[in-house]
This record gives structure tokens, sequence and C-alpha cells, in this order.
């Protein structure tokens, strides 16, 4: 769909651009963290993608070794063409962080908030990263694949417990990732 | 009228004050809709024309719990909304009953995550759970007889005793977190 802004992208920032693919009519674009905001700023002032459509991050736990374990995507669209363009960069999880992107766009806000309560992913420049879904009290970042999928955290003290009855195999692993996708993982 | 029609032959009737008085009670439930999810649509489709609460005497929502004494909680309950939950159920008058309308305000269903509380019973006492996700109408409609048939059975002091059933195991509850 905007293969040439792609391209444009990979001109102008070169090594800065470690991975870009077009598959299924998506183009995406794999850059380094440190050149995030310039990307995004050129994607939105040069090649017109002026509209903030969504902005999350991926927890890729049991990564082979070296690669940094999360990544943040970023999609953008232009609205005057109704191009799509994806970013991507890589966090690693010793220092989780980002440059911010609400300068560019007010909408990002938010969704920086929610991604940095839910993997724990600091947006560097952003106003007020409170939590936005979450309530103040809560600990830990539960979007997180090694967050315990049957941990809670009551804001009010329960009537009674909120152990499971029937124990699952999950819940003896690890991590709480299910055993039947442990083969494919391998 | 065949009330009126008795009476003037007989000029009274003699019946039990606890049933007389629970047979008021259940035909004249006040309630509280507390709505939170999509089991919302399917409660308005009770409520509406069709299906029609009304004949059951509990159709008038009132939106303050001060004035209601039928409590239904319709949806998924997270922790965040959990004290709010607890502060409608503490500001309403007592008799009053509660209802978990659907499956996930019973168990939490199948949002078995950080977020959800696995069923309002963990927060509130409950008199009837309606399973289903959402419920069909007819389930609503069985579960309010339900209630109307546990109301009707009902003796006087048996709403203190929830409460203070609920009181011990809130300040337990309390005291435990506290440690």
């Amino acid at each position: 769909m905007s293969v040439e802004a792609i391209d444009k992208i990979k001109e102008k920032f070169g090594e800065a651009v470690t991975e870009t693919h077009s598959r299924l009519g998506d183009d995406t674009a794999r850059v380094k963290r440190e050149n995030w905001l310039a990307v995004a700023r050129y994607a939105r002032d040069e090649l017109g993608f002026d509209l903030f459509v969504d902005l999350s991050a991926v927890d890729y736990l049991k990564r082979e070794e070296g690669l940094p374990r999360f990544e943040v995507v970023l999609h953008l669209r232009s609205m005057s063409t109704g191009k799509r363009v994806r970013l991507k960069a890589r966090v690693p999880e010793s220092d989780p962080g980002i440059d911010s992107l609400v300068n560019l766009w007010k909408g990002a806000n938010w969704f920086e908030r929610e991604c940095h309560e839910m993997y724990g992913i600091k947006f560097k420049g952003h106003p007020d990263l409170r939590p936005l879904l979450l309530y103040p009290e809560f600990k830990g970042y539960p979007l997180r694949k090694d967050y315990p999928i049957d941990k809670r955290q009551p804001r009010i003290p329960l009537l009674a417990s909120e152990e499971r009855r029937f124990p699952r195999p999950m819940d003896e692993t690890p991590h709480g990732h299910d055993p039947r996708f442990s083969d494919e993982e391998k | 009228m065949g009330l009126e029609m008795r009476l003037k032959r007989f000029e009274y009737i003699a019946t039990k004050l606890e049933f007389f008085v629970n047979w008021a009670r259940k035909w004249s439930l006040f309630q509280y809709p507390f709505v939170t999810a999509c089991c919302g649509m399917e409660f308005m489709s009770v409520m509406a024309s069709h299906y029609d609460l009304a004949r059951f005497g509990a159709e008038f929502p009132r939106f303050t719990p001060r004035q209601a004494d039928f409590l239904i909680v319709v949806g998924t309950i997270s922790h965040k909304q959990a004290p709010i939950l607890r502060r409608v159920y503490q500001q309403m008058c007592a008799p009053k009953w509660v209802i978990s309308f659907g499956v996930c305000a019973s168990t939490g269903g199948f949002y078995d995550n950080y977020a959800t509380v696995q069923g309002i019973d963990k927060i509130i006492p409950v008199d009837v759970y309606i399973p289903g996700c959402p419920p069909r109408p007819e389930m609503v409609l069985d579960g309010l007889m339900k209630l109307q048939d546990k109301i009707q059975k009902e003796q006087f002091g048996d709403h203190d005793k929830v409460y203070e059933k609920y009181m011990a195991q809130l300040s337990a509850a309390i005291k435990g977190a506290s440690r």
C-alpha cells in the first residue's frame, strides 16, 4: 500500500531502519529506538501520515538470546491518501524506555499511559504517566507474559478468597504458561 | 371484584402477619440496576414490554440505592469497581435482596484474569444467581420468581441475621487484610 513511504524512511534514516517488510499489505519498518521520535516526526510531517491510529507493545518472553524482550508498535494512517504504515521499535527489559510521541500527537497520551501500566515501558517526555485503567494500588504489569495468570490484587478486603476451587495443570507451570503450547516454542 | 365481594361477605380475612408482609414485599420490589456490561442489553429486554418485569412488581428502577431494596448486579465487576458496588449495597435500606445477573457477576465468567472479581459474593451477600452469558429473559423471570419464593418463606429477623453475618465476614476480612 505504501511501499514508497517505507522506502523513503529507509532512504532518509539508513542504518536506523533495521528491517522492513510489506506482507499482506501492511508495510512495516522496524527502527532503532533512538530514532523513534525522529522517524515518527518524519512520517507525520514529510510523508503525510497525520492520523495516529494505535500504539501498543508486544512481550516476546523466552525470545532467542540477545534480542530485546519488548517491541513497541505504532500504527499511522494518512487522512489524505488513506495509506497505512506500521513502525516498530525493540525495547530491552533492563531499560524499558522509549521517546514519547505526545508532542507529535496529543492522542498518544492515553495510549502511552496504558502501555506503561500494562507493560512497564517508560515513555520519556510523557507529561503524566499515572495508571489509566488500573487503580493506583496495583503492583506489577499485568499484560507481561510473566505476570501470573491467577494473581489477584483486590482493592478492598474480600469476604472470601478468590482461589480457584478446581486448580488446572496450567497453574503449576511457571509464569502461567499453558503446557499444551510449550512444544511449539521449542 | 373478587376480593371485595369476599370481604363484604366475611368483613375480615385471617392471615399471618409474616405471610402478609412477605406477600407485600415480594410484589413491590424497588430495584436498583447496577449495570456494567453487555448483560445490560438482555436486562433491558426483560424490562421492556415484551417480557415485562412489571408483571412481578419489580418494574420501577430507583437511581439511588437509598430508595431501593432490590439490587440487580448486571455484568462484570472489576476490582477497580468493587468498592463502588460494596458502597451501593451498604447504602440500601434493609430489607434488601441481591440478584447476580449473568455468569460474570456470579463467578467472573471467562474473565479469569487480574482485573475481574471472581463473583460478587466475594463482596456482598447474594440471594439468587442467574447463570448464562447472557441469560435469556425467561431465566431472569425464573430467577425473580425464585427470589419471590424466597421472600415469601422469610421470617422476621432473617435480614438482621444476614446483615450480621455479612458484617462479621467483612470485619474478619478487613482484619485479615491489615495483618
